[in-house]
C-alpha cells in the first residue's frame, strides 16, 4: 500500500531514487562487447550458446561495435601489441561501461610469464570484475555477470568511477 | 622414406654432409651453396620437394657443444607424393650478411623468413618485404635469440600504417592511382580488424577497394603472440603438453598427440598398442569438433545463425564425454610422453557412440540447410579461388590444400598409428572455392566417423602407458611405499624426461593441417629450442592471393572457412 505523496498520486505513479530505477535498467540490459582473443573466447561461445544461454541473463545482445556496448568482456590473451587496440575500444565505448576480465591471461597475464605477454589487463583499462580459470566454465561468465548487476545495485549515476585511472599506456 | 633416398642425395649433393635423422634426410651446406641445393631439390625430377613447410634458425649461444658458427638457419622441404621429407640446413655466422631468401623458390618461404628474421635476426637477401611479423614493429631485439631475456617487456604503441606495404602491392598487380582519378574513381582503403567480429580473434586485414572489390591486400598478424617458444625452452618436457593445448585450441587433444608423438619418435619409444589407438580415437573426435566450430563460426559470418545452434550444439554435447574423461572442457592436457594420462573410464565406448549419433545429426541437419540453398550456394562457389600450384606454393597442408584438389593427407601419404589399417577416404575438392573448403570439412567430419566406429571395434586391451623408469611416472602406490620409486617421481618431476642431444622433426596430419614440431636438445629435461609449424600460419600467408578480385564480403566468409586460430597462428 502505497504512503505519503505516493498515496495522494494513486495506482498510476510511483516514486523511486533515480539511482535505483536506472541502475534497475543498467543490470538486466547489459550489452556486451567481446574482445575475444585466445581460448576463453570459445568457452564465451559456450556461455552463448544454447546451453548455459547468456540471454537468460538479459545480457545476449553480443554488440560488435563498441560504440553501442557497456560491457567489456576481455576473453584471451593480451599481448603487448594487442594493448594499444584494447585501450582504444575501451574508449571508445560510451560512459557508464564496465569491463570484466575473463580467465588467468586477462587477469594476470596467465601461463605466459614472458617478454610478449601483459601481466593483468588492469594495468591498461580500470577491471570491475576477474574470473579465474584457464579457461573459465561458461558457469563462471555467468557468475560474473550476476556479480557485475548486483555491483551496478550500489552504484550512483552521479559517481564517475573510473576519472583517475592510469595505466601504463596513459 | 627409403635407405636409397639417402644414398641419391648423397650422390647428388658431393660438397654436403648428409645424414639420416628419423626417417629423413638432413643436408648441411655451406651458406653460399644453400640457394642452389634449395633449386635443385625443388626442381630436379628425382626429388621434386614442392612443398616448403617451414623455415626456422637456432642460436647456439648456450649450447654445450660448439657448431662453428652461431646461427643456423634450417629449411624443411617435402616431396609429398613420395613421402621424401629433407632439412637443408647452414650455418650463418653474420646474421646481418645472412643467407640468400628461398622466396624465388616458393613462397611460403615468404612468411617462414619474415618470422625468422623476427625472431632471430637473421637476414634474408634478396626477401622482397623483410620485417617483422609476431612481434610489433616497433619491439627492439630478437626474443628467440639466447641473449633476450624472457622477462625484458616493452610496450609499445603505434600501429603500423602497412601503408608502403599496400602501394607496394597495388603496384604490383599494376594499379595506377592517378588514372583511376582519371576515370573518376579512387582507391578506398578498409582495414578489417585488428578487431573484427569476422577476424575471430586478432588479425589485421587491410585491402584497397575499388567500390566492393579487392584490389589489392596485405595482412597483420602476431596479436596473439605470446611467446609460446621462449616459455617452452623453460620447460620440462612434460609441462609442455599445457601449453600445446592452447595452440589450437579447438582441437587441443590433437596438439597434445602430435606433440608427445614428436618427443617420443626422438627417444625410439614404441607405445602400447592401447595408447595407439586411443590416440587415433582421440585425434578423430577432435578433428570432428574443430570441424563443428569452424562451420558453425563460418555459416554465422554467412548469416546462417541456426546454423550455429545445430553445429555448436554438438560441440558443447561433446564437452560432457571429454570432462568425465580428462577432467577439463577446453585444455585437455591428456596425453603423457610415453602414453596417455589414463585409459577411459568404463562405458566410454556407449558414450562416445551416442555423441557420433548426436553429432550426425547435428552436422546432417546443418548440411540440410545449406547444401542445396542456392544463397549459399551463390556465395560461396567460384568465389576466392586458389589453385593448386599457388596452394602449395605458398606451404598449405590439409584440408584448404585438398580443397583446391591436392590430396595430400599424411594419414594417407604418411601413416602412423596404424591408420593404414583403417577403411576411410580423403575427400578433395576440384575448384579451391569457398564452397569446396566447406563441403571438405563436412565431408573430413564424416570420414572421422567412420574411422571411429572401425577404430571402436579394433582397441585392443592392455596398458596405456609404457613400462620405462626413465620416461613414465611410477605407480602412486611405489611412490608413497618405497623409496625408489619416490626417487624416481621426484628426478622425473624435477628434472624432466631426458632426450638424447640433437635435432629432429616430426609431422602430424591435424585437424588444420601439418603440425610439426622442430625440436633442438641439449641433453636435458628441456628443450633447448622447439619451434611449431602451425598450419594455419602459411594459409594465412596466402590470404591475399584468395580474396583479391572478389568482394569484400567474400573476404569474410574465406576468411571463415580457413579456420585461422590465432593460438597457432601467433604462437
Ligand atoms: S586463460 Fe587459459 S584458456 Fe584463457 S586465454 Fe589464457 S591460456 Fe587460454
Amino acid at each position: 500500500m502505497a504512503l505519503g505523496l505516493e498515496a495522494n498520486l494513486g495506482d498510476t505513479v510511483i516514486t523511486t531514487k533515480l539511482d535505483e530505477v536506472i541502475n534497475w535498467g543498467r543490470q538486466y540490459s547489459l550489452w556486451p562487447f567481446v574482445f575475444g582473443t585466445a581460448c576463453c573466447a570459445i568457452e564465451f561461445m559456450s556461455a552463448a550458446a544454447s546451453q548455459h544461454d547468456i540471454s537468460r541473463f538479459g545480457a545476449e545482445v553480443v554488440r560488435f561495435s563498441p560504440r553501442q556496448a557497456d560491457l567489456l568482456l576481455v576473453c584471451g590473451t593480451v599481448t603487448y601489441k594487442q594493448a594499444p587496440v584494447l585501450k582504444r575500444i575501451y574508449e571508445q565505448m560510451p560512459d557508464p561501461k564496465w569491463v570484466v576480465s575473463v580467465g588467468a591471461c586477462a587477469c594476470s597475464g596467465g601461463i605466459y610469464d614472458n617478454y610478449s605477454t601483459v601481466q593483468g589487463i588492469d594495468s591498461i583499462i580500470p577491471v570491475d570484475i576477474y574470473i579465474s580459470g584457464c579457461p573459465p566454465r561458461p558457469e563462471a561468465i555467468l557468475d560474473a555477470l550476476i556479480k557485475l548487476q548486483d555491483q551496478i545495485k550500489g552504484e550512483s549515476v552521479l559517481v564517475d568511477r573510473h576519472k583517475d585511472f592510469k595505466g601504463i599506456l596513459d | 622414406m627409403n635407405a636409397t633416398a639417402l644414398e641419391k642425395i648423397r650422390a647428388a649433393f658431393p660438397d654436403a654432409t648428409c645424414s639420416q635423422v628419423l626417417n629423413y634426410v638432413v643436408v648441411d651446406v655451406q651458406p653460399e651453396k644453400l640457394q642452389d641445393t634449395l633449386t635443385r631439390l625443388k626442381n630436379d625430377q628425382d626429388f621434386n620437394c614442392g612443398l616448403l613447410l617451414d623455415v626456422t634458425a637456432i642460436d647456439y649461444l648456450d649450447y654445450p657443444t660448439p657448431q662453428g658458427a652461431r646461427f643456423r638457419v634450417v629449411y624443411t622441404i617435402k616431396n609429398w607424393q613420395d613421402n621424401l621429407l629433407v632439412q637443408v640446413r647452414a650455418l650463418v655466422s653474420d646474421p646481418e650478411a645472412g643467407v640468400p631468401s628461398a622466396v624465388p623458390l616458393w613462397d611460403s618461404a615468404r612468411w617462414g623468413e619474415r618470422e625468422t628474421y623476427d625472431q632471430y635476426g637473421i637476414n634474408f637477401q634478396g626477401h622482397p618485404d623483410l620485417r617483422r611479423i609476431l612481434n610489433h614493429c616497433q619491439f627492439e631485439g630478437h626474443p628467440l635469440r639466447k641473449d633476450y631475456p624472457i622477462d625484458k617487456r616493452q610496450v609499445l604503441y603505434e600501429t603500423d600504417s602497412l601503408e608502403p606495404q599496400i602501394r607496394a602491392r597495388l603496384a604490383d598487380k599494376g594499379i595506377d592511382e592517378a588514372t583511376m582519378k582519371d576515370i573518376n574513381t579512387e582507391v578506398m582503403y578498409l582495414n578489417l580488424g585488428p578487431s573484427h567480429p569476422a577476424t575471430h580473434g586478432a588479425i589485421r586485414i587491410l585491402t584497397a577497394l575499388d567500390g566492393e572489390t579487392i584490389l589489392a591486400n596485405v595482412n597483420e598478424i602476431g596479436y596473439l603472440h605470446r611467446g609460446f617458444e621462449k616459455t617452452a625452452e623453460q620447460r620440462t618436457y612434460n609441462q609442455i603438453v599445457p601449453l600445446t593445448d592452447r595452440l589450437n585450441y579447438c582441437s587441443s587433444m590433437i596438439n597434445n598427440i602430435a606433440y608427445v608423438k614428436a618427443v617420443e619418435s626422438w627417444l625410439g619409444i614404441q607405445i602400447t598398442e592401447r595408447a595407439q589407438f586411443m590416440r587415433v580415437v582421440l585425434t578423430e573426435f577432435y578433428r570432428i569438433l574443430d570441424h563443428l566450430v569452424c562451420l558453425a563460426a563460418a555459416l554465422v559470418d554467412m548469416g546462417g545463425l541456426t546454423n550455429y545452434w545445430y553445429l555448436y550444439n554438438e560441440k558443447e554435447a561433446a564437452y560432457d564425454f571429454i570432462s568425465r574423461l580428462t577432467g577439463a572442457r577446453l585444455t585437455s592436457s591428456f596425453t603423457r610422453i610415453g602414453g596417455m594420462y589414463r585409459d577411459f573410464y568404463d562405458g566410454w565406448k556407449e558414450d562416445l557412440e551416442r555423441q557420433l549419433v548426436d553429432i550426425e545429426k547435428g552436422f546432417g541437419d546443418a548440411l540440410k540447410l545449406v547444401q542445396t540453398n542456392r544463397i549459399v550456394h551463390d556465395r560461396t562457389q567460384g568465389v576466392c579461388v586458389l589453385p593448386a600450384e599457388t596452394a602449395l606454393s605458398y606451404g598449405l597442408t590439409g584440408p584448404t590444400l585438398r580443397a583446391s584438389g591436392v590430396a595430400y593427407d599424411m594419414r594417407k601419404d604418411a601413416p602412423y598409428y596404424n591408420y593404414e589399417a583403417f577403411d576411410f577416404d580423403v575427400p578433395i575438392g576440384t575448384k579451391g572455392d569457398v564452397y569446396d573448403r566447406f563441403m571438405i570439412r563436412f565431408e573430413e567430419m564424416v570420414q572421422s566417423v567412420r574411422i571411429l566406429r572401425q577404430v571402436m571395434k579394433m582397441i585392443p586391451e592392455g596398458p596405456v602407458n609404457i613400462k620405462d623408469s626413465q620416461v613414465v611416472l611410477p605407480e602412486k602406490a611405489q611412490v608413497y611405499n618405497n623409496i625408489e620409486g619416490l626417487a624416481n617421481h621426484f628426478k622425473l618431476i624435477f628434472e624432466g624426461v631426458k632426450t638424447p642431444p640433437g635435432e629432429w622433426y616430426d609431422s602430424f596430419e591435424a585437424a588444420n593441417g601439418e603440425l610439426g614440431f622442430h625440436f633442438v636438445s641439449d641433453g636435458s629435461g628441456r628443450p633447448y629450442k622447439l619451434k611449431v609449424r602451425p598450419p594455419c600460419f602459411y594459409v594465412m600467408g596466402a590470404f591475399h592471393k584468395m580474396v583479391e578480385g572478389n568482394m569484400i564480403a567474400d573476404a569474410i566468409i574465406n576468411l571463415s572457412c580457413i579456420n585461422i586460430i590465432g593460438g597457432e597462428l601467433d604462437r
